[in-house]
């Protein structure tokens, strides 16, 4: 049902870019238009889930012309989740880079103007792309929003301007550039059989033959490189450690979730017709190696910020046990909520945690991890914050991470999916060790306490918040339970959901 | 068996991406990876292309011409990014392809 009344949807797009424009003309200016705009985006994401809340999933079509002739909108429950979730950590991000990119007033301050004056127009027309993306129901529009955001987050890594960043960029862009182009092709293949790009159709449409398997196995493909899932990751930590420290937050938190929501929108939504034991069966093994894989690589790492990024190949790896879980007719929307509260908790946790091991890196001027010590009593509030987020990740009680593991190893027993519960069980056994390991460490008895340099109030304090945000997520899990089974998958949630 | 014209282009068309796949994961040198990408690119583009054909007496579907002028648009922005990137690593390191990342610490020493 649509609202009679003037929609929410396209200012989600909209305001960023305007943002983007402004930034860009007045970079005197662009903090605060910046911060601004995320305001802006705020309150939009706010209107659009009471809309959502109150009619449904309902449509926008651009320019009045609906599907098929042309483009539409379309928002329910998990796209709402989604822009709630960016919105959420792009407000903590904005105010972060308040403090990391700090104007610079001095004729020698010249590289840091220079990185204060891109970042801000780069990341609105990232958020641009990511609530576009999350808004599409058209699959060529999907990959012009891939695109958007992964060209913007190239040149935000590109930001840091060190050889190692640059490289790290460069094979960001190569390897998403070959990503979008396998979706492309896939999308060819789907519009030469069923002859429309739009979603709610495709999955009217759908039927199994060998062009839509082809099509939708290329489309998968690119997506998995994309979203960095094992064994496609290789691209991932390099990227994510090297970029400034506010993009490795929206890297590891946003970007890497777009590709990954147009995996759940294929499988679950347009494509749910289609046998997919097979498929569900792979990603799951990718899923559950990618958990262990990612975790114990982590474990291994000397740098702060490598971990934190391998951290993030293993959190990637628990999303994909979605697939094998939420199929089942009892328990799976046990899973699919479990997933989608697993993915707002590592958003929250993982961009806490860059911003802590951004703040210790910019005091100590390294991130080597044992060389940490000391740092608990010169940075509190950071190491405070690293240790909550570090909570999130392993999964304990209140935090955000221990509800989603927790549906998610409640689906797998109750379907007696052994092989998941192992593979969970692990990953949180090599999770706990990575944190534990860093806080050792950060609170050992220095020697003589290291030369530090000052970081912002604004950067230890948006680290903190987010940090306990993260942490405090399970105390109010119940509340996103209405939005996210609107327009629920049919065989996830059989009571609301609408299905072929 | 006879092939029609549409699935002759649009086997073509898969054939030239698979070409440009293997270049692009071959060759080490930047430029011969931003080359190989655009001759993908241009696979797929003849792909979607086919895609359009409706038959000999009617018009050709307009939607995929669309999609390939916008896929072009992308792919120049794309190949421009890229190359600018590789400038950059060129004159940073002095080689024209993707070295492993330095040590932080050895660096630092």
């Amino acid at each position: 049902m649509n609202p009679e009344f003037l929609s929410w949807i396209p200012w989600l797009v909209v305001f960023p870019l305007m943002g983007a424009i402004v930034t860009f003309t007045f970079p005197r200016i662009a903090t605060w238009a910046g911060l601004f705009t995320g305001v802006l985006i705020l309150v939009a994401t706010v209107g659009l889930v009471a809309q959502t809340l109150a009619y449904g999933a309902n449509t926008y079509s651009l320019g009045g012309w609906g599907a098929p002739l042309g483009i539409d909108f379309r928002v329910d429950g998990l796209s709402a989740w989604m822009l709630v979730i960016s919105a959420v950590v792009g407000a903590c991000v904005s105010l972060y880079a308040i403090g990391y990119f700090p104007p610079g007033s001095k004729a020698s301050d010249e590289e840091k103007n220079h990185k204060r004056r891109y970042f801000w127009p780069l990341w609105m027309f990232l958020w641009a792309g990511l609530n576009g993306l999350f808004l599409s129901n058209d699959i060529f529009n999907l990959y012009i929003t891939l695109e958007m955001v992964g060209f913007s987050a190239v040149a935000l890594v590109a930001l840091a301007n060190s050889r190692n960043a640059l490289t790290a960029a460069m094979r960001y862009l190569l390897v998403g550039l070959m990503g979008s182009l396998f979706f492309l092709l896939g999308v060819a293949f789907l519009y030469g059989t069923y002859g429309t790009l739009d979603l709610t159709l495709l999955g009217e449409r759908s039927r199994a033959n060998m062009a839509t398997w082809v099509a939708i196995s290329l489309m998968t493909a690119g997506l998995i490189v994309k979203t960095a899932a094992f064994p496609l990751h290789f691209w991932l930590p390099p990227a994510h450690s090297n970029a400034p420290t506010p993009v490795s937050a929206l890297l590891s938190a946003l970007v890497t979730k777009g590709p990954f929501y147009i995996l759940l929108r294929l499988w679950f939504f347009s494509f749910a017709s289609l046998d997919t034991t097979y498929a569900d069966y792979l990603f799951g093994a990718l899923g559950a190696m990618g958990l262990i894989w990612g975790a114990a690589h982590a474990l291994r790492q000397s740098r702060l910020k490598l971990l934190v990024a391998y951290s993030t190949v293993a959190q990637l790896g628990y999303l994909f046990l979605v697939f094998p879980l939420a199929r089942a007719e009892e328990t799976g929307f046990t899973a699919w909520t479990g997933v989608l509260l697993f993915l707002a908790a590592h958003a929250l946790a993982k961009t806490a945690m860059f911003m802590a091991a951004g703040n210790i890196l910019q005091a100590l001027g390294h991130d080597t991890i044992s060389r940490l010590a000391g740092i608990s009593r010169l940075l509190p509030k950071s190491v405070f914050a690293l240790a909550l987020a570090g909570v999130s990740l392993m999964g304990l009680p209140p935090s955000g991470g221990f509800i989603g593991k927790w549906l998610l190893l409640d689906a797998a027993i109750s379907q007696g999916r052994w092989w998941i519960v192992i593979a969970v069980l692990c990953g949180t056994a090599l999770a706990i060790g990575y944190v534990v390991r860093v806080i050792r460490f950060a609170f050992e008895d220095p020697i003589d306490l290291p030369q530090v340099k000052s970081v912002s109030a604004v950067m230890e304090w948006t680290a903190l918040a987010t940090a306990l945000l993260a942490s405090l997520m399970a105390l109010a899990s119940s509340l996103p339970l209405d939005l996210i089974t609107i327009d629920a998958p049919a065989h996830v949630w059989p009571e609301v959901g609408v299905g072929p | 068996m006879s092939l029609d014209p549409e699935t002759l282009y649009a086997l073509t068309g898969c054939g030239i991406f698979l070409i440009g796949l293997y270049s692009f994961s071959i060759y080490p040198h930047l430029i011969r990876k931003i080359l190989a990408l655009n001759i993908a690119g241009a696979g797929v583009y003849l792909v979607l292309a086919s895609m359009a054909y409706q038959g000999k007496e009617t018009v050709a579907d307009p939607v995929p011409h669309a999609m390939v002028l916008t896929g072009i648009v992308v792919a120049v922005a794309g190949t421009a990014l890229a190359l600018a990137l590789a400038g950059r690593i060129s004159s940073e390191t002095g080689k024209v392809d993707l070295e492993e990342p330095q040590d932080i610490e050895k660096e630092d020493e």
